[in-house]
């Protein structure tokens, strides 16, 4: 019997960890043995299938000797920074209006929120035709009497940009706006009264008091943002196709296209290698400050 | 005198409110008018779209181009129709989410209660995964998909869902066990309880909410996932690809009431959940971004 009880405390004792066992040799493998592997490929002259001739920088080199990496990178501190900057006034501003006791914030809250459930093809599909100058905006002010309404961002190589960052931020503000209300909601409204007291304007209220004390929030905005913004692919597919030409190419559309369609696997890994380093640079401080707080 | 409330005590004048009201109003106007658009449009014949007004409402109401987008229209080369994409994406989502839940669950209740050393660091690096670039595995995943002989094939995407999957749901658990009181599942212990007794008679029973924050969470992001299903999808691609095949196709005249009926097909399931359980899907998202 003591044998059997033995073994029981032992299975007992391995169980828990034999659970997550599976888990997480599967994130080393498939998360981190895949990382290693494609940073490897990005030292080969990898083409249409790995091969492992190891090339040294080559392929970094003549990553950014190109004319539309160039681009992809441009684009996207373009595309990046318009999209968190503007996401965050409007979600911040919309927040703070939403909290001033707004009667049917029931309402508004979920029609703010709802493009978060679409996914960016869908979104991208319903711009690309608003935005379309032959049958969306600009046809419809000119068919309503204006007539030298003119909006052709889309078909524009340098204005093109511009629309992702409008689909973008329509798809996600509403979201930003969640986390700051939320934010704004646990903010004591005692501190508040106390401010108000003191004979502070609403104006110096928010800017010294409520938005110093909203940084958390501003700070998972900005973490959530700059990551959607370094993966958005779908959305550029869906909305401009990566064009007109090669306008707005973006890193990812940049990374598939080299590694899938024109068989340039060496230089489509290293393009993904800066992808990861620019994320890392951005999640790991993030998380780690993050663990190590809730350890405490 | 004023009870204290969640409310904010800034008082405003009667033109600040009216402004803010107005800027509230508009905002919602934007929000809506794509929805509005492609609802619009997509109970219209073509002509009406490409000889009238987007904004106008439909002079003469139609069901064909759901029916169209649903059964008949062109998706690369076969004029399916999007149904069975919308089936695949159901075969793929389906156990996708129901299997990384379940692990999420179980990996949860271990980083939890069964803490051991090290435990911080398994839970870090599982949580990264969630925020990298899936640039960084398309390549080899391709490859080892390729070996596995599940290229192009519904449980290939479901292995894949899983596998990027399971740092979120993980995530969600861990949170939420986090606050459930240890000394509950000590006393089940010396009780004499095993680790699956305690799981399913103690945690288990109170995992609803997380549990449906997780299955929301799961549900909204691999049915609206388009890389991996551009990538590995093959012959069994989901809804987002095909959508977006339909919508691209250079081939004959664009009928934008299709694409439309279309979109809305392919948002329906997820701004379904979002309409039932929107509640849950703003704390699935909070969860994500802000710690539990």
């Amino acid at each position: 019997m003591a044998t059997k009880a033995d073994f029981r405390t032992t299975l007992q004792d391995w169980l828990p960890k034999l659970v997550l066992a599976p888990s997480f040799a599967v994130t080393l493998l498939f998360v981190y043995g895949f990382i290693l592997f494609t940073v490897v490929l990005s030292f080969t002259g990898s083409k249409m299938l790995p091969r492992y001739d190891w090339v040294g920088f080559e392929n970094y080199e003549k990553l950014f000797a190109l004319p539309a990496w160039t681009t992809a990178i441009t684009n996207i501190a373009i595309f990046a920074t318009l999209y968190i900057v503007i996401c965050t006034v409007i979600g911040l501003m919309l927040a703070i209006f939403l909290d001033q006791k707004i009667r049917g914030e029931g309402m508004l809250r979920p029609i703010y929120l709802y493009p978060m459930a679409l996914s960016f093809i869908v979104t991208g599909t319903a711009w690309k035709w608003f935005l379309d100058p032959g049958i969306g905006l600009e046809r419809i002010m000119h068919q309503w009497g204006w007539e030298s309404f003119s909006f052709t961002w889309i078909k524009d190589g340098e204005m093109a940009l511009y629309t992702i960052v409008i689909a973008a931020v329509w798809q996600t503000s509403g979201f930003v706006m969640a986390m700051f209300l939320a934010g704004l909601r646990g903010i004591d409204n005692e501190i508040l009264k106390a401010a108000q007291i003191d004979g502070a304007s609403n104006w110096q209220l928010y800017r010294r008091i409520v938005i110093p004390l909203l940084r958390p929030a501003f700070l998972s905005a900005f973490v959530i943002l700059s990551h959607l913004a370094i993966k958005s692919y779908d959305l550029v597919i869906a909305l401009t196709g990566g064009g007109p030409g090669r306008a707005t190419e973006m890193p990812a559309t940049f990374m598939y296209s080299y590694t899938f369609t024109r068989n340039q696997m060496g230089i489509g890994a290293s393009s993904a290698v800066i992808m990861l380093m620019t994320i890392a640079a951005i999640m790991v401080p993030y998380l780690y400050a993050e663990l190590k707080e809730k350890k405490a | 005198m004023s009870v204290a409330t969640q409310d904010t005590a800034v008082s405003t004048g009667r033109f600040t409110r009216a402004l803010i009201y107005l800027t509230l109003l508009l905002f919602a106007v934007f929000y809506l008018l794509p929805l509005y658009v492609m609802g619009v449009n997509s109970l219209k014949p073509l002509a009406e779209i490409t000889g009238g007004n987007m904004m106008a409402l439909p002079s003469e109401w139609t069901l064909d181009p759901w029916r169209s987008a649903w059964s008949t229209a062109q998706i690369g080369v076969e004029p399916t129709g999007l149904k069975p994409y919308f089936i695949n994406s159901i075969l793929m989502v389906v156990p996708a989410v129901a299997i990384s839940t379940i692990i999420g669950a179980l990996n949860g209740y271990v980083l939890t209660k069964w803490r051991f050393r090290g435990d911080t660091w398994v839970f870090g690096l599982m949580l990264f995964s969630c925020f990298i670039p899936f640039q960084i595995v398309l390549i080899p995943m391709a490859v080892v998909l390729g070996k596995l002989g599940l290229a192009g094939t519904v449980p290939g995407l479901i292995l894949v869902h899983v596998v990027y999957g399971i740092g979120f749901t993980t995530l969600y658990f861990r949170n939420y066990y986090a606050s459930f009181p240890t000394e509950l599942v000590r006393a089940a212990m010396i009780d004499g309880a095993g680790f699956f007794r305690i799981f399913w008679r103690i945690l288990l029973p109170v995992s609803g909410p997380i549990a449906v924050v997780s299955v929301i969470w799961q549900f909204t992001n691999i049915w609206n996932d388009f890389l991996f299903g551009v990538s590995f999808g093959g012959t069994s691609q989901p809804m987002t690809v095909a959508l977006n095949n339909l919508v691209q196709s250079s081939t004959g005249v664009k009928e934008y009431n299709v694409h439309f009926a279309g979109a809305i097909l392919a948002a329906l399931p997820t701004l379904f959940v979002y309409i039932v359980a929107g509640r849950y899907f703003v704390r699935g998202l909070m969860a994500g971004s802000v710690k539990g």
